[in-house]
């Protein structure tokens, strides 16, 4: 047994006395192991300062309008006063000034905060959405493999050595080859977003596929499952009832240490063409577009940390939130 | 976890007895509880009287009558699963179980009786032999069928850390029953699991709690309400007792006393301490390495043994007095060599291989289960050579040797 805040002997001043010292008619809440864990995410500095980084990232990107209406340009706005004709760069450098807070692009001048900005719904939107279909056929074929075992089992991880094996950047380039601009009632930039939800997600299923397997096969071990069974519940019952609570936990983990994954991977992709087409703006293809220049650093600059603190900040709260929902499994 | 003493209100015991006797087998305790109330069983002691309790068991139609019972775990090989032998966990076992009567299943790790009890509930499916409970062979109904008849037949499980899901509150897993059988309940389910709850002695407004807040003995509890929920007939209680510490186990057991004595319940009671069985088995039945060796009402099993393994197996139970501790060492039975495997188990006698009085005849044939040197009809032996009263038992302790 853990001892940590949630044992009784541990808690005694905050848990009401088991004799029955408490108020008489009233039932005694308990500490579900759920909230023992938010206490202790809560303690967890590191993490929470990550968590309020991406709490932060997801309102960007959810006000993004608002946001450059108050502080920049729309975002395919171009400013060619601001560039000098002859290099091709800012005029004084960067052309970071009041108006434009990271400076604006060379060449046509764009304003570079309120495209990182913009930049942020789509890595998000692609990032989240990727790793929410990889949750849900992960998850599924996970518990269904851990479960029923057998034959079942060995065609599902078979599976997922060969969706792991996939040479899956080559299939992406040559996917986006030949994508029409018109397919599913969707077009343009919409059908280019799906397009890489769907391959992100269905290509990175296996990683949490792998873990809830792992996990329902030593849970279905466990003596409570047979308390069911000999209760006489059927198979649904004992998933949903008895496995998916107790698999809550690591599901939340690996999806939160898959988004920033999925966001690396997003930014690669845009980087090499496959993403959404400009002039949209994207981080990733905001770093293509900066390779031309590499001379002008904040071009670069902005929509690469823009990446990195994004990446960094879901790290640090997935390893937080690892730490907290399963303490024995720390280093 | 010493929240036990509040919670743990156990109903005062109706017949006057004392504590259950608390595991012996624990060594470093032995000499803190010499000087208690308890009294650890020995082979040659008569009975203490405090021990000594009314027969409970009435005997009729038995409750569950157990015939050939057969579990064969195949051991398969190659990329065609092609079973190359099989573990016998379970090798023919036979006996019946009376109502309200409790039946002690005892033997060492890997005789058996814990996959007997699960072959008992259907957890598994047995190979072979039929389980024939309130008059219908259950042994091969599918679980569609058998799901109304587990409302009968519940199972008290070894490990309270393990069997309550840490998910759910107590409130959920004792309420479990009612909603997987579809029971209705009068006053509601709350109503019905605070009952349960105040039953096993325990704090019903702790309905809302998660299972890591309470102790072993607790949780414990929580698993017995459970399976008391829908009032079943037989209970198999797997170990229920052997994950508890010492001075929780004499709680537990009588708690499921003072309950069989309130619920007309039957009990199969698997263990491997002889001393918790002692106190609550009516019969006691002897596995080695998947057989019944020797059964026998309680008294007859632990005053004359008959089978040498099962002599063997009551002088290994530790004495906690040490004035007496010293005559108990002359008279252990110190076995050689470990349990043949299962996989291949001895011909004849599968005790042959370990036993002192073996004789060519062992390993020809198989002893059958049958009341053996006069004994009544009750208690029955799978020896060719069973042990006489007062017999010098050769495997025992030389008198010279240093005491461990």
């Amino acid at each position: 047994m853990v001892v940590g805040p949630g044992t009784v002997s541990d808690q005694a001043p905050v848990a009401p006395d088991p004799a029955g010292g408490s108020v008489p008619g009233k039932a005694i809440e308990g500490r579900s192991l759920g909230r023992i864990a938010w206490t202790r995410l809560k303690r967890d500095k590191v993490a929470m300062a990550g968590g309020y980084v991406v709490v932060f990232l997801i309102l960007v990107a959810v006000f993004a309008p608002l946001i450059v209406k108050l502080l920049g340009d729309p975002p395919n706005e171009f400013h060619q006063n601001l560039i000098d004709v002859n290099t091709l760069a800012p005029k004084g450098g960067t052309g970071i000034s009041g108006d434009h807070l990271f400076g604006v692009e060379p060449q046509n001048g764009r304003d570079i905060f309120s495209r990182v900005v913009y930049g942020a719904r789509i890595s998000l939107l692609i990032a989240f959405l990727a790793t929410g279909l990889s949750v849900v056929i992960g998850a599924t074929l996970g518990v269904v493999a851990g479960f029923f075992g057998g034959w079942v089992d060995a065609l599902i991880s078979r599976a997922m050595d060969v969706f792991l094996a996939f040479p899956l950047l080559v299939f992406s380039i040559a996917l986006a080859g030949v994508i029409p601009d018109k397919a599913f009632g969707l077009s343009g930039d919409a059908l280019r977003i799906a397009m890489l939800i769907f391959i992100i997600g269905f290509f990175s299923w296996p990683y949490i596929g792998r873990i809830v397997r792992g996990q329902t096969l030593s849970l279905r071990e466990r003596e409570f499952v047979d308390a069911a069974r000999s209760l006489g519940a059927r198979g649904p019952y004992i998933i949903f009832k008895e496995l998916l609570p107790n698999l809550v936990a690591p599901i939340l983990i690996y999806a939160t240490l898959l988004i920033p994954t999925n966001i690396l991977f997003e930014a690669a992709l845009s980087f090499l063409g496959v993403g959404v087409r400009p002039p949209t703006a994207s981080w990733g293809g905001m770093l293509s577009d900066a390779a031309r220049f590499y001379t002008i650093w904040h071009f670069m600059f902005f929509p690469g940390m823009a990446i990195f603190i994004t990446v960094l900040a879901f790290n640090l709260f997935g390893d937080g939130l690892r730490d907290a929902l399963d303490p024995k499994g720390r280093r | 976890m010493n929240d036990e003493s509040g919670a743990a209100a156990i109903p005062a015991d109706p017949t006057g007895r004392t504590a259950v006797p608390a595991d012996p087998m624990a060594g470093a305790a032995a000499s803190a509880e010499a000087a208690g109330p308890t009294e650890a069983v020995r082979l040659s002691d008569p009975v203490p009287a405090e021990v000594m309790r009314e027969e409970r068991a009435v005997k009729g139609e038995p409750l569950l009558s157990v015939k050939g019972l057969e579990k064969h775990f195949p051991i398969t090989k190659g990329l065609l699963r092609r079973q190359v032998g099989a573990v016998r966990a379970v090798d023919g076992v036979t006996f019946d179980v009376y109502k309200g009567e409790t039946l002690g299943l005892v033997g060492e790790s890997g005789c058996g009786k814990t996959t007997t009890g699960r072959l008992l509930t259907r957890l598994v499916e047995p190979t072979g032999g039929s389980i024939e409970f309130d008059g219908r062979d259950i042994a091969h109904l599918r679980q569609g069928k058998l799901r109304p008849m587990r409302r009968d037949m519940q199972m008290i499980f070894q490990d309270p850390f393990s069997s309550l899901n840490p998910r759910h509150t107590v409130g959920t897993i004792v309420g479990a029953p009612f909603r997987i059988q579809g029971v209705k309940t009068e006053h509601g389910v709350k109503r019905a699991v605070q009952d349960l709850l105040k039953l096993v002695g325990l704090n019903p407004e702790h309905y809302n709690r998660y299972p890591h807040e309470f102790s072993g003995g607790q949780r414990q509890r929580i698993g017995i309400a459970r399976t008391l929920a829908l009032r079943p007939k037989l209970i198999i209680a797997d170990e229920p007792v052997s994950a508890l510490d010492v001075s929780i186990q004499a709680q537990v057991v009588n708690l499921l006393d003072d309950l069989q004595n309130e619920f007309d319940l039957t009990y199969v009671f698997i263990a491997h301490d002889l001393s918790v069985v002692r106190h609550i088995s009516d019969r006691v039945a002897v596995m080695y390495l998947g057989k019944i060796v020797e059964i026998a009402e309680r008294e007859k099993l632990y005053t004359s043994p008959r089978h040498p393994y099962t002599v063997a197996l009551m002088s290994a139970v530790p004495v906690p007095d040490p004035a007496r501790r010293d005559r108990a060492q002359r008279e252990r039975v110190l076995l050689t060599g470990d349990v043949p495997s299962p996989i291949n188990p001895p011909s004849g006698c599968r005790f042959r291989t370990r036993c002192w009085k073996a004789q060519d005849i062992c390993a020809k044939e198989e002893p059958p289960l049958i009341p053996r040197l006069g004994d009544a009809a009750s208690h029955q032996t799978a020896c060719h050579f069973p042990i006489v009263e007062g017999e010098t038992v050769e495997g025992r302790r030389p008198v010279s040797a240093p005491t461990p």
